[in-house]
């Protein structure tokens, strides 16, 4: 809302974090058995950030000899060491690595965003806290799994191969490594190729931490690594987070398998605005559900549904405040919105705005300025969408967003489910009977009601339908990570 | 009723026969194909023929369980609770029709007997089931922020269920009363061994106020159909009992073309109590709220 | 019934994550300097005591003009704000100035008056040269439900005040929710208000960040309405110069940069001036001060 008479003009000055009291290796092997190793393959590839394009470092690139390697490792820690420890002295590792991540949070904060391009306050704010709350919480199971699963008799599945997305690196790490070595078991974990680094920072800390050399093995590198693992006959589960499409063929790849399987894979969330929802906290929530983390989110809010009588009202303030978005150096202390993780990702999501154009609907895009360099898309959001619209149905995985206006109840529960999709969905009204209407019949594992992309370590996350099955998180996460007998 | 030796020297007046039908929508339709399987006793003797139900069956049962899926999910647990231990109740009353139905299957009386009451425990047990699983596996979870944060088990939605082949009743009891106790609906193949039981167990559901669609049951080829169990977009989880590794492997990778739920389970399978087969067709709900804290929050407000 | 009784639900969590989120803002160099000079020339300095008197009301109104002469080029606070009492006083202190005289009035601080007592208290403050009027609304008849008394009480004090601009104190620390202060906050601008505000200082808590929002927000929503800009005073509470850039922020975040100045936003405070000062001085010489070189009055 801008007025001429003052002509005042009072813009941010820049305020970047700093990086020097960081360090970041030329180039990193691969963690197995407690230690760096260079890669059989001789092979590396490299890592850069997606804000300045410049090369951070080089990373290895594990082949299927490579992956044999870190199973056998994690499988000799798991016979040997991890199984036979008290559950107890679990606890006390995983508690340790907890205290080691809060004390060099804002180093994994600035590492984390020079590799992925997410901006620092995020990273600095929920992906590092977050992540050491994962593993502060999960410590306390270790010796507790018996109250978890009552009448039965829960014992560790062994070795573990995790396969984990780019948009969250480490925190995803930490969903995965906490509940698994709680459980009792080893693991074998792999970064996606895009944003390895908090990943091997973690093993340095890991190392720190003095947990048995094997327990935990990180392999970095891209698909084929993945396959690899999941392939692996010594492994004896699969947790993956990452597309549906790759879900969908670790599922069909492990048939027949005895190996244990949760996909936590993509989504296409319905977030839904009734006209007596608090509108201004609703707007803050349509801005967090999609522009979050550059809408690198498996849960995003993209589908938004605006009930008719106030989507002029919803519109005008959310494009207001849309444009208080700050865009640009990730590293910026008030950086909203950061750098698009990849090039390809970039394109994809240019191909999803190019598609929208196409369909002849309105699009808005913020006024801010655009670094010249890296990868980026400003917040962009499009109107008088339908659900029967490329943009509404298929997950673009960037900060665009598709409004859909709506008449009923009974009609945007229909239109929110009908998506083969079912990992989140968003309600806003101040009537408590109809969020309880809302929050049974809509098909999603995370319903927010009156706030949005919230997460906790005691809360389980996980989706229905195409969205994958199984849960990280809470009680109910633990089972992913056990036998019950 | 399975009919008595209709190739033996007639006892007037002639024994009117039952036409095995299978279950869909609450109706008893022939299969659509019109083909059909012959059942014989031990001694190769005719008891009846069973229909051989085709795809398109399969797919009018799934339509059907998708209709009912969402209603049969809104009842109340306590009426879920009660319909199902009335399907206790119409089985308990058929009790010399079943058993008969065994004998002429070729069980003994005694195994007859035992599978019998054992299947009229297992429906009582999960009957009470159905107003309890909810509080056993829910949650309060303490959320380290202002908010309310609870998550509840809910129903799959629509299962593909392929029953075990030897027993004769609890087979195809343990493959749709857990299904339902947790608000799911099911299209069940029964077992091709056994297939009169399922029917006469379709009369027994059809009297006890379980709503039409809630569960289909289809007598026919197991290697036929499984595949198009398997594949089905709108079915959202599959169970099967004492499929071989082949098989398995077939179901699976079909079933991922829409992230279906698998479970393959082995008939005597002891590690597993009833209420595994309930909770292995839900899925958590997360639900969070913001909690308003006037005097807690810090900032005065 | 007005529509201005009926107000939007907040959420009080939302609000207060929205909060958080300006309080993460960096404000650094060239954007500090010029904040905190914008907040030195949005403050009403205030004394409202029992025991003001002539000599401390001059006193204050001499640093209202000199708040560091030291430092060149400091812009002098908004204005003063006093009892009715203490207009004529202050008016002739600030002579040849631009610094306005603020007077509180209608039974401040509790309302609690008839209304010709209040119409007269306005009156007199007005023509005691007051440029500004400070009233507070009757709470009582708030939480009695009588809207359209809080209304027409605003409205009629609208009148009394001639040219005198109306700021209306809701008192939010009696109001109870951020439902209440949005639907307290229309109420007011409906009747007339030339500024909204949140405190009397007497009651706590005064001014918070969440309060601060949910008026601003009511003020964009009248914008957005009508095309008429309405200002807005957070008064009691805020005594840092980072909590006055935070606010500064959520101002230009909520409303933007066309209500960054003093004719539509202010802070009520009384020590926030020397800490304000503090930091200027600080990001000159790079020293952090102490207290003892900032003159107190």
């Amino acid at each position: 809302m801008s007025k001429k008479p003052d002509k005042i003009s009072w813009q941010l000055s820049p305020a970047p974090e700093s990086t020097e009291h960081i360090t970041i290796n030329k180039r990193y092997g691969l963690f197995i058995g407690g230690e760096f190793v260079q890669p059989l393959t001789k092979k590396y590839f490299n890592t850069i950030n997606p804000a300045t394009e410049q090369v951070l470092s080089e990373i290895a690139l594990a082949g299927e000899r490579d992956v044999d390697a870190a199973v056998k490792a994690a499988r000799k820690a798991y016979t040997t060491v991890w199984s036979k420890m008290p559950a107890s002295e679990r606890a006390r590792y995983i508690y340790r690595i907890a205290r080691l991540l809060q004390e060099r949070a804002r180093e994994f904060a600035v590492i984390e965003t020079m590799d992925g391009g997410k901006s620092i306050r995020e990273s600095r704010d929920i992906d590092v806290p977050l992540a050491a709350a994962h593993f502060f919480y999960h410590a306390g199971w270790a010796d507790k799994l018996a109250y978890a699963f009552p009448q039965k008799k829960a014992s560790p599945l062994g070795v573990v191969g995790q396969i984990i997305p780019w948009n969250f690196p480490l925190l995803m790490a930490a969903w995965k490594i906490a509940p698994a070595l709680a459980a009792g078991n080893t693991i074998v974990l792999k970064p996606a190729e895009t944003t390895s680094l908090t990943a091997l920072k973690l093993a340095e800390l890991m190392r720190d931490a003095g947990l048995p050399d094997g327990v935990v093995n990180i392999i970095t590198g891209a698909g084929d690594t993945g396959k690899y693992l999941v392939a692996h006959p010594d492994v004896n589960k699969i947790a993956f987070t990452g597309s549906t499409d790759v879900g969908k063929l670790i599922q069909r790849s492990i048939a027949g398998t005895q190996k244990k399987l949760t996909l936590e894979l993509g989504g296409k969330a319905a977030n839904i605005i009734f006209e007596d929802a608090a509108i201004d906290q609703a707007v803050e929530g349509i801005v967090n559900g999609i522009y979050f983390n550059q809408g690198h989110v498996c849960c995003a809010g993209s589908r938004l549904f605006v009930q008719e009588s106030i989507a002029v009202e919803v519109e005008r303030r959310l494009k207001h405040r849309m444009e208080s978005l700050v865009l640009g150096d990730p590293l910026d202390k008030n950086t909203d919105i950061g750098a698009i993780n990849s090039k390809g990702q970039l394109e994809t999501i240019r191909k999803y705005i190019d598609i929208g154009k196409k369909e002849g609907l309105e699009m808005f895009q913020t006024n801010c300025p655009v670094p010249a360099k890296g990868y980026w898309c400003r917040p962009t959001l499009f109107t008088g969408v339908a659900q029967s619209s490329i943009i509404a149905q298929e997950e673009i995985f960037g900060p665009v967003l598709a409004v859909q206006t709506f008449r009923t109840v009974d009609e945007v529960i229909d239109k929110a489910n009908n998506t083969p999709f079912g990992l989140s969905a968003g309600v806003w009204t101040d009537k408590g009977s109809k969020i309880f209407n809302l929050t049974s019949r809509l098909k999603a594992g995370v319903v927010w009601a009156n706030t949005y992309n919230k997460f906790d370590p005691t809360s389980p996350f996980g989706g229905y339908k195409e969205s994958g099955f199984g849960r990280e998180g809470g009680v109910h996460g633990l089972q992913a990570y056990v036998n019950l007998t | 009723m399975a009919s008595k030796k209709t190739t033996s020297k007639t006892t007037l007046p002639l024994a009117v026969n039952k036409t095995y039908k299978i279950y869909i929508g609450g109706a008893f339709p022939r299969t659509e194909s019109g083909r059909y399987t012959e059942v014989r006793d031990a001694r190769g003797g005719f008891i009846a023929n069973v229909c051989l139900s085709s795809r398109k069956d399969f797919r009018n049962a799934v339509v059907a369980a998708r209709a009912a899926q969402e209603g049969w999910q809104d009842r109340s647990a306590y009426n879920r609770s009660q319909t199902v231990y009335r399907v206790a109740e119409m089985l308990q009353q058929r009790e010399s029709l079943f058993i008969d139905e065994m004998l002429t299957m070729g069980y003994a009386r005694t195994k007859a007997k035992r599978e019998f009451d054992a299947s009229v425990d297992l429906i009582v047990h999960y009957a009470g089931w159905c107003d309890k699983y909810i509080q056993i596996y829910s949650s309060v979870n303490p959320v380290a922020s202002s908010h309310f944060n609870f998550s509840v088990p809910e129903a799959t939605g629509v299962v593909a269920s392929i029953a075990a082949q030897d027993a004769a009743l609890r087979g195809i009891i343990q493959a749709c009363v857990p299904a339902i106790c947790g608000g799911n609906t099911v299209v069940m193949l029964a077992s091709e061994k056994y297939p009169l039981c399922a029917v006469t167990f379709a009369e027994v559901l059809a009297t006890s106020d379980l709503p039409g669609g809630v569960v289909n049951i289809l007598t026919g080829n197991r290697a036929e159909l499984q595949s198009h169990f398997a594949s089905h977009m709108d079915v959202n989880a599959l169970i099967a009992w004492d499929v071989n590794i082949g098989d398995e492997i077939a179901i699976c990778r079909k079933a991922a073309d829409n992230v279906k739920r698998t479970y393959f389970y082995e008939s005597g399978n002891k590690s597993l109590q009833p209420v595994d087969y309930i909770m292995n067709l839900q899925e958590i709900k997360t639900t969070w709220h913001p909690i308003e804290i006037i005097k807690g929050s810090g900032s005065g407000y | 019934m007005l529509s201005s009784h009926y107000s939007k639900p907040i959420d009080q969590t939302g609000v207060e994550e929205r909060c958080a989120r300006f309080a993460t803002r960096s404000i650094k160099n060239q954007t500090k300097i010029e904040g905190l000079k914008m907040a030195l020339n949005m403050i009403d300095l205030t004394t409202l005591e029992g025991k003001d008197t002539p000599g401390k009301v001059k006193q204050m109104c001499y640093k209202a003009i000199h708040l560091h002469d030291s430092y060149p080029g400091l812009p002098t606070v908004a204005a003063v704000c006093v009892y009715p009492s203490m207009v004529a006083i202050a008016k002739e202190a600030l002579k040849g100035s631009a610094v306005k005289v603020a007077s509180v009035a209608t039974a401040f601080p509790s309302g609690q008056s008839t209304h010709e007592i209040k119409i007269a208290d306005t009156r007199y403050a007005v023509e005691s040269g007051a440029d500004e009027i400070d009233m507070v609304i009757s709470r009582g008849r708030y939480h009695s439900g009588d809207y359209q008394y809080v209304y027409d009480e605003i409205a009629a004090i609208k009148e009394a005040c001639g040219n005198a601009r109306l700021k209306v104190i809701l008192e939010t620390g009696e109001l109870g929710t951020l439902d209440d202060v949005a639907r307290a906050s229309r109420i007011a601008i409906a009747a007339g208000a030339d500024f909204i505000k949140t405190s009397t200082g007497k009651i706590k808590p005064a001014a918070t960040m969440p309060v601060t929002l949910v008026m601003l927000e009511v003020i964009r929503d009248h914008y957005f309405a009508t095309g008429k800009m309405v200002g807005m005073k957070p008064a009691g509470g805020i005594s840092t110069s980072k909590l006055a850039l935070h606010y500064l922020i959520m101002v230009k975040e909520t409303l933007g940069e066309a209500w960054l100045s003093n004719t539509w936003f202010r802070f009520g405070a009384s020590s926030l001036a020397n800490d304000v000062l503090k930091q200027l001085v600080k990001q000159q010489t790079g020293v952090y001060q102490s207290g003892n070189y900032f003159a107190i009055d």
